[in-house]
């Protein structure tokens, strides 16, 4: 099995996949706590059917590279939605919905009609499940991979304790003097690269398990703020790693495995708060 | 909903407001705040006081009944305001943390998670951290919503013994008896409004109205 490992790792396309693989369950683990307890969720999963629309229209204009087009799209629309949300919290989930089921018919409708493709469902199926795009990296594509990534930590880092303010209390951090909608931009602006970038790991349909699981699993068991976004990240990472060498053992589609792999850490997670509270109770 | 409201609050002040649910008691802290802008008129701060000065006790949210956040964490948050783009908190930012923690008896917590805590426990928290905003003001919305009475009764202690130290208060409050008990000042907000020292208030109509009020619901 370990020579098979190192067969497969001599691969420059094996490597740069486990490398960038890192690198985005990394970035998307972080936000994940914000995400969830800010009910942002639905952002996120909106914001990836919006991707998903970019990503048809750079096909269609037969961009070299679709990044360009597809990350300032979600961009705009994280921040036009947190502007929508932040008045009120029905008309944000409307257009939300609006929006993210709209980009989704107009993508797919585009892709059809003007599809040079002959393998049309196969196209519309790795970007929706991300299928073996990771696989398919060019040079190019790693370098702007890992260089978003980087910079997604650093602002992670940077506004570490901002967000957790904005978060926790945003209407006490506001009446401090915090400036509540900077950051509040700075976490959706963060949120749509980050979507951009794990399009790439398992294409736009599973990118909110991607974000989420990590954090609700460590959520389970730990209890500060930073001991979760370490416990989160770790847990990501180990994931995605685990689930990319497994979908290349078995043949399975990367980003489902990888999924699936999120899936029974979160069950695994579970017992242990389960149990752990359970150890709690007679003491 | 109340309107042609003036009051004053000066430092070393306890204010209490009091009122009828949907009167405008919540309305007019946001608007002290800075959350809301006041429809029409001002909310003038003295020149050693600024908005972001005000040390603010909010009701509980409902996101913070899952976070996870320990008590420093969220005691250390109560400095963001004063803190501009600086990214993390300094060494001294860490001890007056500790220090606020300690007076406000929740030091052995500070590792706990905030959310496992008693509802008088948290709220003291949040107290911690609200000094951690200012020196000068707090303004308590509701502080014992849903605390028991011996809870209670400590929290207002507590509060007591910050006024006396000289921290101003404004506290809003159901609470008719407790104000009357504490406060140097009533604020009431209703059919009658009412603004003055304790003592007018007890004479005053609305005061006597509501006193009995509350006297003949036990």
């Amino acid at each position: 099995m370990l020579a098979q490992l190192s067969y497969y790792l001599s691969y420059s396309f094996v490597r740069n996949a486990l490398i960038v693989g890192v690198l985005i369950a990394l970035c998307s683990s972080l936000l994940g706590v914000t995400l969830v307890l800010k009910r942002f969720s639905f952002i996120g999963d909106g914001l990836s059917h919006v991707a998903f629309g970019a990503i048809a229209i750079a096909s269609v204009l037969k961009m070299s590279n679709r990044m360009l087009i597809v990350l300032p799209v979600t961009v705009l629309c994280a921040v036009l939605l947190l502007r929508a949300g932040s008045r009120t919290k029905i008309k944000g989930d409307a257009m939300m919905a609006m929006l993210s089921v709209g980009a989704l018919a107009f993508g797919y409708l585009l892709m059809n009609i003007f599809s040079t493709s002959s393998n049309l469902s196969g196209d519309v199926c790795t970007t929706l499940f991300g299928s073996t795009s990771i696989l398919t990296l060019t040079t190019t594509d790693v370098i702007l991979c890992s260089a978003l990534s980087v910079i997604v930590v650093l602002i992670f880092i940077i506004f570490y304790h901002k967000i957790f303010d904005v978060t926790f209390d945003e209407n006490f951090a506001r009446a401090s003097g915090t400036r509540t909608n900077l950051y509040n931009l700075v976490i959706a602006v963060t949120i749509a690269v980050i979507i951009v970038l794990a399009m790439n790991l398992v294409g736009s349909l599973l990118i909110s398990a991607l974000v989420i699981f990590p954090a609700l699993s460590a959520m389970r068991v730990y209890k500060s703020f930073f001991s979760v976004t370490v416990c989160s990240a770790i847990t990501s990472v180990v994931c995605a790693l685990s689930g990319i060498l497994i979908s290349i053992f078995a043949d399975t589609p990367v980003g489902s495995t990888i999924v699936a792999v999120d899936v029974l850490a979160f069950a695994l997670f579970y017992a242990a708060g389960a149990l752990q509270g359970r150890a709690r109770v007679p003491a | 909903m109340i309107r042609n409201l003036n009051f004053a609050v000066n430092a070393g002040n306890y204010l209490c407001i009091v009122g009828e649910n949907g009167s405008g008691k919540s309305t007019l802290v946001k608007a002290l705040l800075g959350l809301l802008a006041p429809m029409s008129g001002y909310i003038i701060f003295d020149e050693d006081l600024s908005r972001s000065e005000i040390g603010y006790l909010p009701q509980q949210t409902e996101i913070q009944r899952d976070f996870p956040a320990s008590v420093r964490e969220v005691v250390l948050s109560g400095f963001q305001g004063r803190m501009g783009m600086r990214p993390f908190y300094t060494a001294a930012e860490k001890k007056e943390a500790l220090e606020q923690m300690e007076r406000m008896g929740i030091l052995e917590f500070a590792k706990r998670c905030y959310r496992d805590l008693s509802g008088g426990q948290q709220q003291r928290v949040l107290l911690a951290r609200a000094l951690c905003a200012t020196k000068k003001l707090l303004l308590l919305d509701e502080p014992v919503t849903g605390l028991d009475p011996k809870v209670t009764q400590e929290l207002y202690d507590l509060i007591e013994t910050l006024h006396k130290e000289g921290v101003t208060i404004v506290m809003i409050s159901h609470d008719v008896e407790a104000a009357v008990k504490y406060a140097t000042h009533i604020l009431h907000i209703g059919d009658i409004t009412f603004f003055g020292s304790k003592k007018d208030y007890l004479n005053s109509q609305p005061g006597r109205r509501f006193l009995a009020g509350t006297k003949r619901e036990k």
